[in-house]
């Protein structure tokens, strides 16, 4: 049984189709990473996961939820699955603590103490516990996204979508969240990866989709994909990239 | 000076009426600016349309008019009768709303999108993302412009002498007739008014000051 299973899906803004028909299965603990030129509909594809953009057409059913049904609840849905996106969108009212604390305070009830533990392990685990009182306008770019997945974990998510994560990030501040990314990717968090770190993706990744046009132009394990991409398109895509 | 004296109990008078008058109306205005503003953003037409309605109605007519169309208007039908207090404060919290259902509109509208998008991503429902992120946000940065339309408010008061309201701009009236000293009284009152202003802007500074954003 996959956790996410994606058939048909196609979504358009206004007259532009955007995503035209994507199909896909992603397995419970799965790593797969997502490139493409930009304007492909990568990032589009991810936000489609929560349903943070509407779809237009075709099913997504994420951990057994239909949420192209209209029925479902969306918020419960979202609960499970973890999202950290380019511009990281840390809460900048609240210092790094509260940032993490909230959801699982507001949306799970967790008792504040509690709450308050978890978020220290949490940036912990980032290495940020001692910026915990500092508000996110004080950290660096790479210090917000490690915070923001330290948000994002907090309310123990089944999968976790990044949409770019470290695209606004400085060089040297890189490598401190794709550490932290792989270091989830090896404790068996199901994730998707929109990128544009090829090394990532062949060192982390356990499957790499090459999306063009709004389609899967094709899929592979990264070694495959990598060396020896079949699709022309992926041929000057990576030729340019690599 | 005698007279400025002999007036000044008169004038306390009338600036704690202005005071009581202001605190109320602009404490219901900016409810009803919040609400208004909601309604502006629903996605419910009708709403919405309400919303746009009351708003243009409000700028697009002078306050003058609105007072004597809430106070000698409605007060003549039938089923309706207000005392001139009332009425008052009505009027200046039914002008302010309009005025603050833009500001915080904006307000609201000038918070990032990433904000809800984050919120939500965490299964925030939408009235989490806005009680949580979106108005704490949006009120700091409102806060020069909401203090803008609070000081005009309270010099719209001085309207309400009008009616017969005794508030400060009444009793100056009062004691230009009884003393028959206008430079002295209207300075006095003017002083009286430019002070209050005064510590109002000097609060709105220290609050923008403790609410900036880190």
């Amino acid at each position: 049984m996959s956790i996410i299973q994606v058939d048909n899906l196609k979504k358009s803004f206004g007259q532009n189709e955007v995503l035209k028909d994507i199909s896909v299965e992603i397995q419970e603990k799965e790593v797969v990473c997502v490139i493409g030129p930009s304007g492909s509909g990568k990032s589009t594809f991810l936000r489609c996961l929560n349903r943070l953009e509407d779809i237009t057409g075709g099913t997504v059913i994420i951990d057994q939820h239909n949420i192209t049904d209209p029925k479902v609840d969306i918020n419960k849905v979202r609960e499970e699955v973890g999202m950290v996106f380019q511009h990281f969108n840390l809460f900048p009212h609240k210092t790094v603590l509260d940032n993490v604390m909230l959801a699982p305070v507001k949306v799970r009830k967790t008792d504040k103490t509690q709450a308050k533990k978890l978020a220290l392990e949490l940036l912990d685990k980032v290495g940020l516990r001692e910026k915990a009182d500092n508000y996110p306008g004080e950290l660096s770019g790479g210090q917000k996204q490690r915070v923001a997945i330290a948000r994002a974990l907090a309310m123990n998510p089944k999968i976790m979508l990044f949409d770019e994560p470290t695209s606004a990030l400085d060089p040297e501040m890189v490598g401190d969240v794709l550490e932290v990314m792989k270091q989830l990717a090896l404790e068996g968090m199901t994730m998707i990866v929109v990128t544009h770190e090829m090394g990532f993706a062949r060192e982390v990744g356990d499957r790499v989709l090459f999306m063009d046009g709004g389609y899967i132009v094709e899929e592979n394990v990264p070694d495959q994909l990598f060396d020896s991409p079949q699709h022309e398109r992926t041929q000057s895509f990576l030729s340019k990239v690599l | 000076m005698e007279v400025a004296k002999a007036a000044f109990p008169f004038f306390l008078e009338g600036l704690q009426v202005t005071l009581y008058i202001f605190i109320i109306a602009v404490i219901a205005g900016f409810l009803i600016g919040l609400i208004v503003a909601l309604m502006r953003l629903s996605p419910l037409k009708i709403l919405n349309g309400i919303a746009i309605i009351y708003i243009d109605v409000i700028r697009g007519t002078p306050f003058i008019v609105q007072l004597f169309f809430i106070y000698f208007g409605l007060n003549s039908l039938e089923w309706l009768s207000m005392d001139r207090m009332y009425a008052g404060i009505l009027t200046v919290a039914i002008n302010a709303g309009a005025y603050f259902a833009e500001i915080i509109r904006a307000g609201i509208q000038s918070i990032d999108k990433g904000q809800t998008e984050a919120s939500r991503s965490l299964g925030m429902t939408g009235r989490q993302t806005m009680v949580q992120i979106i108005l704490p946000q949006a009120f700091r940065r409102m806060l020069p412009t909401i203090t803008n339309q609070s000081i005009i408010s309270l010099k719209d008061t001085s309207l309400l002498s009008i009616i017969g309201i005794a508030d400060l701009t009444q009793q100056g009236q009062v004691q230009q007739a009884t003393t028959f000293e206008p430079f002295i009284v209207w300075s006095v009152v003017g002083l009286m008014y430019f002070v209050i202003i005064y510590l109002l802007s000097m609060l709105a500074k220290f609050l923008e000051r403790r609410f900036t954003l880190r």
